[in-house]
């Protein structure tokens, strides 16, 4: 129903389609309930109840203690930006140091950014070339005056697990806060805030068959806090603007069915996965796993194909209908490749071929098998067209 | 960023590519660590561009400038392939997306290396008049700044 026959969507990790299921629950909040919740007549009742009831399921799917941890907003961007902003805002007097890790999503790093011109000291951890941030690391990085560390709690790129609830316990025996972003975790591997040990993690719905322009905060209570957003008031002060009733809606039942779904669905993806890696690396020489950690979503295939340029595999790759991504400089228009490739020490010349499949819910088996038979004509093709392939990579290049 | 169909036929058909054997001029530009490199040969006769073949390692663009320069120089003096400008490219392929303009340089830069190539090999003095490529200061992707996308330090 999401895929026609002649296109292979394989980018789930970028954003997902709703799921008929999300969508059928959110449809009668756009018409029939569309009261504003924050309204005390009928209607505004009915959208609160749905607001508040969405809000207590999502807590309860993510081991939140009160429902007035989650807060709703306007998506992954958002969640992260406040809680990164938010959250050293009102940090601890004397706490001016921030740790965040150097392959995060830019919408961490950006925020940190801009923390260091508000005169807060930022540390980038570098994770280990199979894509970990390990725990040692923070240990040396953890200062006194550390107030906040944000881990990604899966890599959007790379798709490594990070050791979160190890992370977590070392920056409170610093006294820190620690947030993590679990975007494209969420529903793929277990989340618990507290097996996770975690003050704020940061959700989106689109990742979840929920759609676009939905997130959820989640801010542990007693956290201290400044709103990104002031206004009304909203989201217990949190986050104010009328919220996205349908929206939140959508979320509780996109994280039910990925919860609901989980003991089936993790293992299929998984098995599709594998066979991916092993199906190209067994059909195209000079290629790699990009990471070797064995803690990985069940769902990011991320590869590098020697000698090849990523945007020009996409293209030929989209040409057949197949939707792929790439952390190659050229597919974004940027200065470097992927800041996630580069973090994990990836020379450049390497970078340049990463590409990333990412599977989902409306992948099957014979989609893995058109893409083992499609794509390693393509890279032969463009190694051929290469001036330097043979120099670099062939038979006699040592 | 969208391609405009010619460019989209010239990265899905690219003419001329491969390696002449006996070429008069090699030209080799480009950095694999900056993600494209190419390589232009040609054969010259009465200072005419009889044939031309090209490889390229590269994106999307990079493909299809290094495709459609290779016909807009077969049959040009050498004078007139050395002139053609990175503006000349992009107009002939229907447009660039800005980002990619710097595409067009290595095109054209690797057109001017293998003239300058023959004509050393000739005895005579080069008059490409150098390549963007060969400026210390040349900053291929200058156009595509974007600072969102800095590494942290």
């Amino acid at each position: 129903m999401t895929q026609d026959t002649d296109n292979v969507y394989l980018d789930y990790a970028a954003t997902t389609p709703v799921d008929p299921r999300v969508l059928e629950a959110m449809t009668p909040y756009f018409t029939e309930h569309f009261g504003n919740p924050n309204s005390l007549y009928a209607a505004g009742r009915q959208a609160y109840s749905a607001l508040e009831e969405a809000r207590e399921r999502v807590a309860a799917a993510i081991g939140a203690t009160h429902p007035n941890e989650i807060i709703f907003t306007g998506g992954g961007t958002e969640s992260d930006n406040a809680a990164i902003l938010g959250i050293s805002a009102r940090a601890k007097a004397g706490r001016r140091h921030v740790i965040v890790s150097a392959f995060e999503h830019h919408a961490i790093l950006e925020p940190a950014r801009l923390l260091g011109k508000r005169g807060f000291e930022v540390t980038y951890l570098k994770p280990s070339a199979d894509g970990r941030i390990e725990p040692d690391a923070l240990g040396s990085a953890l200062r006194d005056d550390t107030a906040l560390v944000s881990i990604m709690h899966a890599n959007n790129e790379i798709g490594t697990v990070q050791p979160i609830a190890e992370l977590s316990a070392l920056a409170h025996e610093r006294g820190a806060l620690f947030h993590t972003d679990a975007a494209q975790s969420l529903g793929k591997t277990a989340f618990d805030v507290e097996d996770l040990g975690v003050d704020a993690a940061s959700f989106s719905g689109h990742k979840i068959y929920a759609p676009k322009g939905v997130g959820v905060l989640y801010l542990r209570r007693h956290t201290s806090f400044e709103p990104l957003l002031t206004g009304g008031g909203q989201e217990f002060k949190k986050r104010s603007g009328t919220q996205n009733v349908p929206g939140a809606v959508g979320f509780a039942r996109a994280l039910e069915i990925m919860i609901e779904e989980f003991p089936t669905e993790v293992p299929r993806l998984t098995a599709l996965r594998d066979r991916f890696v092993e199906g190209i690396i067994e059909r195209i020489e000079n290629t790699d796993l990009t990471a070797d950690s064995p803690e990985r979503l069940p769902n990011v295939v991320s590869l590098l194909v020697k000698g090849v340029e990523g945007e020009s595999m996409l293209l030929q790759l989209d040409h057949l209908g197949f939707a792929v991504s790439t952390g190659s400089a050229c597919s974004s228009g940027s200065l470097e490749p992927s800041h996630v490739l580069l973090a994990i020490g990836c020379p450049p010349e390497i970078a340049h071929g990463s590409l990333r499949i990412s599977l989902g819910r409306f992948t099957r088996e014979a989609d893995v098998e058109r893409f083992l038979e499609v794509f390693p004509p393509i890279v032969e093709r463009l190694r051929s067209m290469s001036p330097v392939y043979e120099k670099m990579y062939g038979a006699g290049s040592g | 960023m969208q391609y405009s169909d010619k460019v989209m036929d010239h990265f899905h058909n690219p003419r001329n590519v491969g390696v002449l054997q006996d070429a008069d001029g090699v030209g080799e530009v480009g950095n694999p660590v900056c993600g494209d490199m190419m390589k232009i040969t040609i054969k010259v006769q009465d200072d005419v561009i009889a044939d031309i073949a090209f490889q390229t390692l590269g994106c999307g663009a990079a493909i299809a400038t290094s495709s459609i320069v290779t016909e807009m120089a077969r049959g040009m003096t050498l004078d007139e392939a050395v002139s053609i400008t990175k503006i000349q490219v992009a107009e002939e392929l229907g447009g660039l997306p800005p980002a990619k303009m710097h595409c067009s340089v290595l095109a054209t830069d690797g057109l001017k290396a293998a003239v300058d190539d023959y004509l050393v090999h000739d005895g005579r003095e080069p008059i490409s008049g150098g390549l963007a490529h060969d400026d210390p200061h040349f900053d291929p992707h200058a156009v595509a700044e974007d600072d969102a996308c800095e590494i942290p330090g």
